[in-house]
């Protein structure tokens, strides 16, 4: 194993694990807003309840995302350097503006949510909760603004050549506006509000089954489901906005997300199938024919770029993107069926009593997560072998003062101490499930109004 | 003022924001165990309970603003201190973790295990920065590209080591006064005794380290040799620092305190004058020094930044100070605690 295979895992780990928890953050951050918003306007003691719980929830998850966050900021340098070199005049704005707007907001109001309740007022902690929510959604905005940027680089030149040479902007505007960010910022939040809606409804069907907390899950449920639809049914439309973008600014990813071999000529859509590297061809797999060529240009007989067209050393690896993109969508399109599924029997009036949706829902927790992950491998490994699109070979962006060893060693360091960190996680996550919310009398019970 | 020296100032406040703040969690976790009962435990990780991770938060954003101004240096100092950064990743993580974890369980094993996670991640965390700046300071082996190309050996010396254990021993002496403001009854006496002994400790270490410096690192004091009047930061560094013992003396908490974040600054402002112009100092060849020259960003990009900090900061200082001022007082256990 290489310096660079060993980095790569190192950065793929230590994201991937990163990962779990801000997408949460984000989803609940939105459900926050909404039910301290219910609280507020209606003084039911269910909602101040409802909030105080899942505001505790919130703190364990932001707490993990902020520990294994800082170790994403230092890694760019540490075990990129030349790429740090190379992007930092770019990409730093970007981080910069990242700690200064979103993260003071996030973790400074953060203290009010958890630790002001009684120190300041109902709508000052509702200011906060917003703020919180604001922070998580501008923390969202500057990194995936920073990352797109890594795959339709724009408003920048090259100076210097060889070692030396690094990206300079010259728009920052066209930098924060590069022909992919808007999308993949839109398709990353609606990620994010899955994960935090399907993990309320999650823990909420739960309670259904076990018959505990029934006002309090019921109520949860309902909140929690009209975000999961609203978020499911965007997802779809940000996915296909977004592809049609990679069909413009990265032929070479779109042909490895299905992949097409051909130089040019109209592709099938494959439902699922195995990709033959050796044959260059796609086995054991189910096409719509042009379906592919019909989605991205509105003619199912229109041509697409395919992996051919690409010389072997600029192209990705195909079948990790293409049984990534693949199972993303199959795990997207569920969750859209799931919350259709629940909207349906909600508007029945049937839904607490389908014992096997619920079931269902329980586990469905995992979809946005899965899904998430594996959209992020779609991106990333389908941007290979570039660490910025045709610019920057991820080959040629190591530090060159680190070695084998050194990341090997952290590589331990870092799966044994996310291991035990992921175990506590669940442990604590699920004693505070198990503790529940502080019960709360049937519907009819109030707070008196303040005058 | 050039942007480039801006910029070298203006990362210079984040990192005192961090010190200033972040220090004195990291000398409560220092001084942690000295502390007898779970209930005094609690109260001192509650005491930093609702700001340490906004704390945290200036080092973040000051890791960003080094990346983004100065690239280079960003570059070579972490991939250069590889293993000493991966070790003060180590240490922060499990200082967090240990804050959030240790109070879900009454267990005695599980709070004991926590208590010597906060506690030795506080004290690593506190070294390795000091260690990193000692580096800095004293100049480490960098080629004619900029990369360093030295081993462990060259990171760990006398020098470092001292620079390491003098920050240790300010950090836990503005802990241990901090600690004393947010407190009262016995742990309150507690902590007002160790104050005494963490200030005799610093004021020692803060000598030896000056000494050694003036003997051996003469560079860091050249700017001020030639620039006479840069000297008031030394004098206000020392009154600073001889005026914390006394505000203790007269049992003035807040003013000692005060006092102990000027002298956390100009220490950091001194540090910042002894290396200035060089972001990092290559020794033994110094005309491979990263400077804020040759490390920065074009001015384009730190002129996009100036903006984004000028809107950005004083929000940040706005909603800081009304943070602190909301969870002002002495602190109590109460069901929200950790």
């Amino acid at each position: 194993m290489d310096v660079l295979f060993l980095s790569r895992l190192q950065f793929a780990l230590t994201i991937g694990f990163h990962y779990i928890f801000p997408p949460m953050s984000i989803g609940l951050g939105v459900l926050l807003v909404l039910m301290e918003g219910m609280y507020l306007k209606t003084d039911k003691r269910l909602y101040h309840e409802m909030t105080k719980f899942w505001v505790k929830i919130f703190g364990l998850i932001f707490a993990i995302g902020v520990a294994s966050g800082i170790v994403m900021e230092f890694e760019f340098g540490t075990n990129w350097a030349v790429y740090s070199r190379y992007v930092g005049d770019v990409f730093g704005s970007a981080l910069a503006a990242e700690g200064v707007f979103a993260f003071f907001l996030e973790s400074g109001f953060l203290a009010i949510l958890l630790f002001g309740w009684d120190k300041v007022s109902k709508r000052m902690h509702f200011l906060a909760t917003v703020l919180v929510a604001f922070g998580a959604h501008f923390s969202a905005i500057w990194i995936v603004v920073a990352n797109s940027w890594q795959q339709t680089p724009a408003g920048f030149h090259i100076v210097g050549s060889g070692m030396d040479a690094r990206a300079e902007i010259t728009n920052f505007w066209a930098m924060v506006f590069n022909p992919s960010s808007m999308d993949r910022l839109w398709h990353v939040l609606m990620g994010a509000w899955q994960a935090g809606a399907w993990l309320v409804i999650s823990v909420s069907a739960y309670y259904l089954i076990r018959k505990k907390y029934a006002t309090f899950a019921k109520a949860s449920i309902k909140i929690a489901l009209s975000l999961a639809i609203a978020a499911s049914l965007l997802q779809l439309v940000s996915g296909h906005s977004s592809a049609i973008g990679v069909s413009k600014n990265q032929p070479s990813k779109l042909a490895a997300m299905e992949a097409h071999f051909e130089e040019s000529a109209p592709a099938p859509m494959y439902l699922f199938g195995w990709v033959n590297d050796k044959r260059q061809a796609v086995q054991f797999g189910v096409k719509i024919p042009g379906m592919l060529s019909w989605l991205v240009t509105g003619d199912p007989k229109a041509n697409i770029t395919g992996l051919h067209a690409f010389p072997p050393s600029d192209r990705p690896p195909v079948n990790i993107v293409f049984q990534s993109y693949h199972l993303m969508v199959a795990i997207g399109m569920l969750l859209i069926l799931l919350s259709l599924l629940g909207i349906y029997y909600w508007w029945r009036g049937s839904l607490f009593e389908k014992r096997w949706l619920l079931w269902i829902f329980v586990f469905a927790v995992l979809g946005p997560q899965l899904a998430n992950q594996l959209g992020w491998f779609t991106a990333e490994v389908g941007r290979q072998p570039w660490i910025v699109f045709n610019q920057l070979r991820t080959s040629q962006a190591l530090s060159e003062a680190v070695t084998h060893n050194m990341v090997l060693g952290s590589i331990i360091m870092f799966s044994i101490i996310y291991i035990l960190l992921f175990v506590l996680f669940l442990y604590l996550l699920n004693e505070k499930i198990q503790k529940g919310p502080e019960a709360i009398e049937e519907e009819t019970a109030e707070t008196p109004r303040r005058a | 003022m050039s942007l480039h020296i801006v910029w070298f100032v203006l990362v210079g406040v984040l990192f005192g924001g961090y010190a200033v703040l972040d220090g004195f969690d990291l000398g409560i976790g220092a001084l942690h165990l000295f502390t007898s009962s779970d209930e005094e435990r609690r109260l001192m990780i509650n005491s930093i309970g609702p700001v340490w991770d906004g704390n945290e938060v200036w080092l973040v954003t000051g890791g960003g603003a080094l990346f983004a101004a100065f690239p280079e240096a960003y570059a070579t100092v972490f991939s250069g201190f590889y293993i000493p950064f991966m070790l003060f990743l180590l240490a922060l993580i499990f200082r967090a973790v240990a804050i959030e974890f240790r109070s879900k369980q009454p267990a005695h094993w599980w709070r004991r295990m926590w208590d010597i996670g906060f506690a030795a991640g506080s004290v690593l965390a506190a070294l390795l920065l000091g260690v990193a700046m000692g580096n800095i300071a004293y100049g480490v082996p960098l080629d004619s590209n900029f990369v360093f190309n030295g081993t462990l050996q060259h990171l760990v010396h006398p020098y470092t080591l001292l620079t390491g254990i003098t920050t240790l021993a300010l950090f836990t002496m503005h802990g241990s006064i901090y600690g004393v403001l947010k407190t009262e009854g016995e742990l309150h006496e507690k902590l007002r005794g160790w104050v005494k002994n963490a200030i005799i400790f610093f004021i020692l270490m803060y000598v030896i380290t000056t000494i050694y410096t003036l003997l051996y690192v003469p560079h860091m004091a050249s700017l001020i040799k030639t620039h006479p009047i840069l000297f008031i930061v030394p004098i206000i560094t020392i009154l600073a620092i001889a005026n914390v013992p006394r505000e203790y003396y007269y049992n003035r908490d807040f003013r000692a305190f005060l006092s102990s974040c000027v002298a956390v600054l100009s220490l950091l402002a001194l540090f910042g004058l002894g290396v200035f112009p060089n972001m990092v100092f290559s020794q033994p060849n110094p005309e491979h020094s990263l400077t804020i020259y040759n490390a920065a960003s074009s001015p384009r990009t730190l002129k996009i930044m100036l903006i984004i900090a000028l809107i950005g900061m004083p929000l940040v200082i706005a909603y800081t100070s009304s943070i602190y001022y909301i969870f002002r007082g002495k602190v109590t256990l109460s069901e929200s605690s950790y």
